[in-house]
């Protein structure tokens, strides 16, 4: 035991002494914080229209301002054809065209049916189909209003109300749903990369060996890699939460207790793949990529940005195998919901099964090795 | 020339041996088109809602159904009160809850109105939204066929028509933003820490002091990655015409100059971080804090610059990979030509002029 408190404290002195990894630990979270939930909206608003109005009467204006003060839209430009228009939208000063065709008015009264036609830009999936529906909605709100004042007869006035609810985020803050998702990034990144710079850079520089020759137990050196780590990943973490609370006022909702309690089996996992991929690097640049590698994958397959649900099944079942995939379900659960344990036990089995195979990988690998 | 060629051998090999490099050289584009492509969109498809039916007659049955039947929602299970939807919500289960009332049917009938409860999960806005929309507009349409018998209606037939990219897919958005990562990634990332090792192990002095000129080095040492970055650029390319089926709209000869110049610009700013720094770890931390994270997060093709506050708009004219997403963009995939892009075209060419002043002059001090 005082082997390892030993080994501790030099693990420790190592770590402060080194600037970058500092900086790293402190400096890299609070500008995640700040600059990306800045970055990250991804609310549809402001979508550009160029309007082409061949009918120019009454109702085709009445349209075109119901369409400018809904809100979601602004009339960019007015053209005269289609060709031009759609020159702006190559030119992105336009996300959408509408066209008004001549008699519009007309037409509407005489045959009751009139065609329109909306031209959306859909390089951008999202934004083309909720702009589409918003537009829609306001087209077919406006043919209601239509009714009501042409045939006031026939209007009956039936109908379903459709009332919504949205719960945990009335308000529809996009950030809510980011910030948990950026503790659960934040942490992985800095336990994986420093445990596995860490002990390359002991093979690197030779130390390794020193180490070796000395009466300390593979076992001591192991946990003297790990514990600091651990600590420093909890420290960034309630860094991170710290801050998710100053600057956005987002609050765990669930147990702190829960909370941290599953961050911590999470961590004995990443610990695990970053001392798994020590054991196959020598160097700190090998070691580097193949984590720069795996992370990249584990991100973006852990539905941070988009939903896992809507992905292709090949790629659902992939992310079954991604720890990441848990830690942001299971974070964005009790921050956001504040589900209980007992809510997050599926979430919490799996980690641990990750967490044992990774470690034992780890030190078996380590073993044959030294 | 002979003695360039042998050091630019030299430098490949060195590539080339660890599997480690490879698989971050041709592994990482090819699963990030992958991943980019197929795995990564926020299409509404089988999202998971349960129902709460109070009714149970024949209207919500059918009304059940249609949702049911589209390809949006899959119905997960029909609950009997209203406190179990937290739970189900609590442990993920599900991302929307609708609850018809108990009498809706004869509500419609008697007062013409009836109330149906839509309740989300609104920590992912845009996707609480989209899942109101669509269950909004099958509910409305089942209304419509309703009551269509009854009135003459006034109709406004609204045509859409999605440009550019009709299925909504995720990857034309992508494929421009992972080719400028790739680049980043390649000619920033790699080439300044290849050229710092050297300097951190000290084996640049003994190059330094053979015959060979200093300048050959450099060259010696960007040459294979530009070669690796060329060999990405197809594969990247290759990869989204056959593979995600999307088709390079306009001229493919304008998007290689294009992607030609890029690289070049990105190496030179792989030399100048070369040359400011003097270990791996700085100049690795150097191209990901000032490349790979502004790249990521400015240049637009995961966040639209357009919702960001102004001053992050400023910043993100200074990402060159906000202009070349913008070129590749327009010339893949709405098939414009150089009249268009000879904007964004000469502000990333003024750019690497400037990179490589500035290296060309912090080099010469250092030999000195």
């Amino acid at each position: 035991m005082k082997i390892l408190f030993y080994i501790l404290q030099k693990e420790f002195r190592q770590v402060f002494r080194n600037k970058p990894i500092i900086a790293i630990i402190f400096v890299v979270p609070i500008v995640q914080f700040l600059i990306l939930p800045l970055a990250a909206d991804f609310e549809i608003k402001n979508i550009n229209i160029s309007v082409i109005d061949y009918d120019k009467s009454s109702t085709s204006r009445l349209l075109i301002n119901k369409i400018s003060g809904s809100g979601y839209f602004k009339i960019s430009s007015n053209e005269n054809s289609f060709k031009k228009a759609l020159k702006i939208i190559e030119s992105d000063n336009a996300d959408m065209i509408i066209e008004i065709p001549a008699n519009f008015e007309k037409k509407l009264w005489r045959e009751s049916n009139q065609k329109l036609l909306v031209a959306i830009n859909s390089i951008n999936g999202i934004k083309a189909n909720l702009g589409g529906f918003y537009i829609l909605n306001i087209i077919n709100e406006f043919n209601n209003e239509l009714q009501l004042n042409m045939k006031p007869i026939f209007q009956t006035n039936k109908g379903i109300d459709i009332t919504t609810s949205d719960w945990f985020n009335p308000h529809l803050n996009y950030k809510i749903f980011l910030i948990p998702g950026l503790l659960a990034i934040l942490v992985t990144m800095v336990g994986g990369f420093l445990t596995a710079l860490n002990i390359v850079r002991e093979k690197e520089i030779g130390t390794i060996e020193q180490i070796n020759v000395t009466p300390i137990k593979k076992w001591q050196f192991i946990l003297g890699k790990l514990i600091p780590f651990w600590i420093l990943a909890n420290v960034v973490f309630s860094n991170g939460l710290l801050l998710g609370y100053l600057i956005y006022d987002i609050f765990p909702r669930g147990n702190l207790l829960t909370l941290y309690a599953f961050i911590d089996i999470y961590l004995l996992a990443v610990l695990g793949l970053g001392l798994l991929i020590s054991t196959f690097s020598e160097t700190q640049q090998q070691a580097m990529f193949v984590m720069f590698f795996f992370m990249i994958v584990f991100i973006l397959l852990g539905g941070l940005f988009t939903p896992i649900d809507s992905m292709p099944v090949w790629a659902q079942y992939f992310a079954r195998l991604n720890p990441v995939k848990y830690v942001i379900e299971a974070i964005r659960l009790v921050m956001l919901k504040g589900s209980d344990f007992e809510d997050i036990i599926p979430q919490t089995i799996s980690i641990l099964l990750f967490a044992i195979v990774l470690n034992f990988l780890a030190v078996l690998n380590y073993r044959k090795r030294v | 020339m002979r003695r360039l060629l042998i050091f630019i051998k030299k430098e490949f090999k060195h590539i080339i041996r660890d599997p480690r490099v490879l698989l971050i050289l041709f592994g990482m584009p090819v699963v990030q088109v992958l991943i980019f492509g197929f795995a990564l969109t926020n299409e509404i498809k089988n999202s998971k809602i349960i129902v709460l039916d109070y009714a149970k007659d024949d209207l919500s049955k059918k009304l059940i159904n249609k949702i049911e039947a589209s390809k949006y929602f899959e119905i997960v299970s029909f609950v009997h009160s209203k406190r179990i939807i937290l739970d189900y919500f609590r442990q993920g289960k599900i991302k929307a809850a609708v609850i018809i009332p108990e009498k809706i049917a004869s509500d419609i009938i008697h007062d013409g109105n009836a109330k149906i409860q839509i309740i989300t999960d609104a920590t992912d806005v845009n996707f609480a939204n989209s899942i109101k929309n669509f269950i909004r507009a099958i509910i409305n349409d089942y209304q419509y066929e309703l009551f269509s018998k009854e009135s003459s209606k006034i109709n406004i037939i609204t045509e859409m028509k999605m440009l550019y990219n009709p299925q909504l897919k995720g990857a034309p958005n992508f494929v421009p933003g992972v080719m400028s990562m790739v680049m980043l990634l390649v000619c920033v990332m790699m080439t300044a820490i290849a050229i710092v090792r050297e300097k951190e192990m000290g084996t640049m002095e003994v190059i330094l002091t053979s015959p060979v000129s200093p300048i050959f080095v450099i060259i010696s040492k960007v040459v294979p990655y530009f070669v690796i970055s060329t060999i990405d650029l197809a594969l990247i390319l290759l990869l989204s015409v056959y593979v995600l089926d999307l088709p390079i709209q306009g001229s493919l000869f304008l998007l290689l100059a294009e992607s030609l110049l890029f690289i070049i610009t990105c190496l030179n700013i792989g030399i100048l971080i070369s040359i400011r720094t003097s270990s791996q770890q700085v100049a690795m931390l150097m191209s990901l804090v000032g490349m790979m994270m502004p790249t990521v997060f400015l240049s637009g093709f995961m966040f639209p610059i357009e919702n960001m506050p102004y001053a992050l708009q400023l910043l993100s004219n200074l990402v060159p990979s906000k202009w070349f997403y913008i070129i590749v963009k327009d010339i893949m995939l709405k098939g414009t030509g150089l009249e268009i892009v000879w904007k964004e075209t000469l502000i990333i060419a003024s750019m690497m002029l400037f990179f490589l002043i500035i290296s060309l002059k912090t080099f010469k001090v250092r030999l000195n």
